[in-house]
């Protein structure tokens, strides 16, 4: 081999190494990568399941500005966003702090937070939607023993089917973001919250000083993902709720399922789907803009 | 959250070892306990009410007050639901998925992942810079362009679409090949000087090797496509292709009165998954922590 020369050489790394990403790289090609690149051809495209793409300019998004549909899945996906964003970074990051004491039962409870996690999203929500039920379900049973009078309808009022359905998706993320808040822990050397102790830092301080510092990164790397989960949200809705009642709970994924494969209308639902590829883009690298700066 | 960090104390007499935590005084260490105590409580009480109300007659299910322990189960639940619904139908094509799926994601994810980290050849990093960049674009955003692929390879309505959509995800290659990053370079070069073929490399150093990342992507991959309902739903028209997941909600939807046995379709669901969480816990959440998963 090191009588080859260099030219031959890198020609035959070049095959050994395609050789080695073929299996794969076919098929993400195939139902990744191309996909991903029409989506920008079929957003511009009037185009049914019967008959071919034909071209139409900007049309579906002037028909997109004047959908109230759209706006009222817009307006909800970011009612969601901006409670379960907030909600999960709080409660995993508390979750994370309490079990990184030496506390009894730790390893246990880090075992069954995350069975939320690995739960099917169907199972789920049906066990919610009757833990919910607003007659006979057990949580409006605790409320009204506590003193609530007329406890919430949850899914089956306009007003509080969202409420319901961000409690649910917290439940089933936390354990998960706690899990990576952990590991991050885990990762701040003991000796800065001694140092900051000598000083005569308080509890509050320290964690200002020393915990928040030392979990930057994994805090960023947590909120561009639950971002990215949440501007997404799917399943969940879909099984709990199905967007209702009436719209309360339609958010952007489920429209453009909405379009796309029950009414078929490919080119509009395309169209929708680069509004929801644009606004996770453009998170993602805001979130990344403002990290670098505050890092420096 | 932060009141629950120990508050000023008394100068620190004994030496913190490597762990980083303290003990608590012993009023912080209580209120610890109760928290800790109230979150496990929140976790669990859901699946525990679906486990009772599994074996529970349907009045009972929503009987007030609530009854938390059954005291007769109604064990035939668990043998109507066979009766009742397809079960064994969905239970045996989940487990042909997950099984197809999660060998050809192992083998192709690996395989990718040596060219990747191992092989140099020009172009190496942007073709990777491909497969990350599309890590965060939304499946929900090319969904429908991707189902005119597959309709264009005739794969919708067959078992062969949900291998398609999770077998050659790019969360294997990444995992895989953060895994063989930290097998250093030196040790394959060495290989290739004994003249080991590159697949001889990969077969019988970097697979060895790999055991703990082969075992997380596994389980991850498993519960994925145990899990997934999306995929099915778009692309499994006839009922006899139906996964458990698809299938459970079409008992649902059908039987939408019958809660008890809806819970017990439901425990059935859920069953294999924690039976497998638990017992590959450890690589499960290693292979967590270090890529996240997809969802």
């Amino acid at each position: 081999m090191t009588t080859m020369p260099a030219n031959r050489r890198r020609w035959r790394n070049t095959a050994v190494g395609l050789g080695f990403l073929l299996p794969n790289f076919a098929g993400f090609v195939i139902l990744t990568l191309v996909p991903v690149v029409l989506l920008f051809y079929y957003a511009f495209t009037e185009w049914n399941m019967f008959g071919g793409a034909t071209f139409n300019g900007l049309d579906n998004f002037r028909r997109m500005a004047g959908d109230s549909s759209f706006w009222t899945a817009l307006r909800n996906t970011l009612y969601y966003s901006a409670f379960h964003i907030p909600l999960t970074l709080a409660v995993s990051l508390g979750l994370a702090l309490l079990l990184n004491r030496k506390l009894r039962g730790v390893g246990f409870f880090r075992t069954v937070a995350f069975f939320p996690y690995i739960t099917s999203i169907v199972a789920i929500a049906q066990i919610w939607n009757m833990l919910f039920s607003p007659g006979f379900g057990p949580v409006n049973e605790v409320l009204r023993w506590i003193g609530v009078d007329s406890p919430p309808g949850w899914t089956t009022s306009a007003d509080w089917s969202m409420p319901a359905v961000i409690v649910v998706g917290t439940w089933r993320e936390m354990g998960y973001y706690m899990l990576l808040f952990l590991a991050a822990l885990q990762t701040i050397p003991a000796q800065l919250h001694e140092a900051a102790r000598v000083d005569g830092a308080n509890a509050w301080q320290r964690f200002r000083a020393v915990t928040l510092p030392g979990l930057r990164p994994t805090t960023f790397f947590i909120t561009v993902l639950l971002t990215i989960g949440s501007f997404k949200v799917f399943d969940l809705i879909l099984v709990m709720t199905d967007g209702g009642p009436g719209q309360s709970t339609l958010v952007l994924s489920q429209y453009i399922y909405k379009k796309g494969f029950q009414e078929n209308e490919f080119g509009y639902a395309s169209a929708v789907s680069i509004v929801l590829f644009a606004i996770c883009f453009l998170v993602t690298v805001i979130q990344f803009v403002v990290n670098k700066r505050r890092s420096e | 959250m932060t009141t629950l960090l120990q508050p000023p104390a008394a100068p620190v007499l004994e030496q913190d070892t490597a762990r980083p935590a303290r003990r608590l005084p012993k009023l912080w260490r209580i209120l610890g306990y109760l928290t800790l105590g109230v979150a496990a409580v929140a976790v669990l009480l859901p699946f525990y009410w679906m486990v009772m109300s599994s074996l529970k007659t349907n009045n009972e299910v929503f009987a007030i007050p609530v009854r938390w322990i059954t005291t007769d189960p109604v064990w035939s639940n668990y043998a109507d639901i066979w009766r009742k619904s397809e079960m064994t139908t969905w239970l045996g094509n989940t487990v042909f998925l997950s099984a197809v799926v999660t060998l050809l994601q192992v083998f192709t994810g690996s395989f990718a992942a040596y060219g990747f980290s191992k092989v140099r050849f020009p172009g190496r990093d942007v073709l990777f810079l491909a497969y990350i960049g599309t890590l965060a674009v939304p499946w929900q955003s090319y969904m429908v362009p991707q189902f005119v692929m597959m309709t264009k390879l005739q794969l919708t309505d067959t078992l062969w679409s949900i291998v398609a959509l999770q077998a050659f995800g790019a969360l294997g290659v990444f995992m895989m090949k953060q895994f063989y990053e930290t097998i250093p370079d030196e040790l394959i070069d060495a290989a290739r000087i004994d003249g080991m073929s590159e697949f001889g490399i990969y077969r019988r150093v970097m697979l060895p090797l790999s055991k703990p990342a082969l075992a997380s992507l596994t389980l991850i991959t498993l519960v994925t496509t145990w899990n997934d309902y999306m995929g099915p739903l778009l692309y499994l028209r006839s009922p006899d292709l139906w996964t458990v997941q698809l299938g459970l909600k079409s008992f649902i939807s059908q039987y939408n009165a019958e809660y008890a046995l809806i819970m017990t379709g439901s425990v059935l669901s859920v069953l294999p998954i924690v039976v497998i969480f638990l017992a590959g816990q450890r690589y499960f959440v290693e292979g967590v922590a270090t890529t996240g998963l997809k969802g």
